[in-house]
């Protein structure tokens, strides 16, 4: 009699445990959907800070940037992807020899998108964009220069606002 | 009843216009070779439709959009899977037993389609309406059993092997359960006719009228055949994970598509019957009484209570599909011998009871 108990206690929890799932799954039916619909959604989507698609140096619209030229990207980059190019010039004002950014080159074919060269920079002159179309047709074109033509470092005054 | 749309007529004007034109044989012959291209035609246009229905409804359980490149919403999805199946190679197997694996895919899809010709389709379209019929479906679904164990053994593979053999066991035990939930129909309703079956629901269906054995009979009865389909939590013979596919893993182009075919029309045919013998086929929804509901229900045209009510029990298969994780083997037969067939007996022996008093 006990057995026989038991047998129809267990069919009546495993239809019930049965039903619970089949209320879970019919209300991940109706959730939302997920997909990207990517070549129609081109260019309406951010996907935040945390995406890391491309390395790039922010400037402002007097074409400034704030990079030092100080090497610490170049350096705590893993797989040699950074290469800063710097030239020393003799500052007016204080008559230092002064480290000016030349060149900074950027290889989007070496780079494992470690994040380790923005979170190292001290003067968060580089930062990734969420702009991913990266394909082209050949690795030359894949070495980037990433500071634009004729720019030069950020005045000190909004440095130390930051 | 009077307003239905009866599709009867037209069979008839048919009928009447070739006797007329050829003469009995000949009009008899034309008759057989019209009526299978029908069903073929039919046949395949609903496995297009239902694998399509299938890839989005999955999507919709796994929070994707599904297919929706090919044709607006993707509906076109099916025709061009059809196209490149189609246009697959045949790949001839080394040291496989070459006529049975060829025959195979034959014996399954036959069994399937003289399954799908007992269906009542619509008021007046049925192909085969014996004074049998609930015996034959039985028998005759029964026959790809035959086709999935010959495609097993043929094809000189050990996944094949071990997929046929599940299946076997698979389908020979729930293939009880099956035939004693529809005899608690047949119980019920005094016959094996189809079309009678379909008739005597005209009051009420047999899921009301049957009070509790009815509604007991049905669950077992879709439990029962979504194992006899091979798919959702009993899919063992085909377990992607274990087997690659299961019997079918060394078939390739069209051959495959029968197989495939196969599996998607089963799906549909399983509905199919649940929605004959339990849910009143192509009959509307009557409640004795309700003289203007009855008369309203009545202006739907047949062939839409019909497919409506397969649709409903083919989503609460793909429901079940994506909500349970597959079943063990010894599980698998544990839950038919042990609990599904005891409660088939006890309910045919309640709707015996219930039928008497």
């Amino acid at each position: 009699m006990k057995a026989l108990y038991n047998y129809i206690k267990n069919i009546v929890i495993g239809i019930y445990q049965l039903m619970q799932g089949m209320y879970i799954s019919m209300l991940n039916m109706l959730r939302p959907k997920v997909t990207e619909q990517y070549p129609e959604n081109r260019g309406k989507k951010q996907y935040g800070e945390w995406f890391r698609a491309m390395l790039v140096m922010p400037h402002d619209v007097e074409n400034h940037h704030r990079c030092t030229a100080c090497g610490i990207c170049m350096n705590s980059c893993p797989n040699g992807t950074i290469k800063v190019e710097s030239n020393m010039i003799k500052d007016e004002t204080t008559g230092k020899d002064k480290r000016v950014l030349n060149r900074y080159l950027y290889d989007l074919g070496s780079c494992t998108f470690c994040a380790l060269c923005t979170q190292n920079c001290p003067f968060h002159a580089i930062e990734w964009s969420n702009d991913f179309e990266n394909t082209v047709f050949n690795c030359q074109k894949l070495v980037l220069k990433l500071n634009k033509e004729g720019s030069s470092l950020m005045v000190k005054k909004t440095e130390n606002k930051e | 009843m009077q307003q239905m749309i009866s599709l009867q007529d037209l069979t008839l004007w048919i009928d009447e216009f070739l006797r007329n034109l050829f003469g009995g044989t000949w009009a008899l012959l034309i008759e057989f070779v019209l009526i299978g291209l029908a069903l073929l035609v039919a046949y395949a246009v609903l496995a297009l439709f239902l694998i399509y229905a299938e890839r989005k409804i999955c999507a919709f359980f796994q929070c994707r959009i599904g297919p929706n490149r090919v044709g607006i919403w993707g509906i076109f999805q099916s025709t061009a899977d059809m196209i490149k199946i189609l246009l697959k190679e045949l790949i001839r197997i080394n040291r496989a037993d070459h006529f049975l694996f060829r025959i195979a895919s034959f014996i399954v899809i036959i069994g399937s389609i003289c399954t799908f010709a007992a269906l009542p389709f619509a008021k007046g379209i049925q192909v085969l309406d014996f004074n049998i019929g609930v015996f034959y479906i039985l028998a005759i679904s029964s026959l790809g059993v035959v086709g999935i164990l010959m495609a097993g053994w043929s094809s000189n593979s050990k996944y094949t092997m071990i997929g046929a053999m599940r299946s076997g066991a698979q389908l020979l035990s729930y293939e009880l359960s099956c035939g004693l939930s529809l005899l608690a129909v047949v119980v019920l309703a005094g016959t094996m006719q189809v079309s009678q079956i379909v008739e005597q629901q005209s009051d009420l269906w047999f899921i009301f009228k049957g009070h509790i054995p009815a509604c007991i009979a049905f669950v077992t009865y879709l439990i029962a055949g979504h194992a006899e389909t091979n798919r959702g939590p009993f899919d063992l013979p085909e377990a992607e994970s274990e087997l690659t596919a299961g019997y079918h893993t060394e078939y390739s182009g069209i051959q495959f598509g029968f197989f495939y075919l196969a599996e998607y029309l089963n799906m549909f045919i399983i509905a199919a019957i649940a929605a004959t013998m339990f849910l009143g086929g192509w009959m509307p929804l009557h409640i004795p009484g309700w003289e203007s509901f009855n008369k309203v229900m009545d202006y739907i045209p047949s062939f839409v209570w019909f497919f409506g009510k397969t649709g409903f029990c083919i989503f609460l298969a793909l429901w079940v599909r994506w909500s349970f994780p597959r079943l063990r083997i010894d599980q698998l037969l544990n839950l038919e011998w042990k609990i599904l067939m005891p409660i088939c007996l006890i309910n045919l022996l309640l709707m015996s009871v219930a039928v008497i008093f």
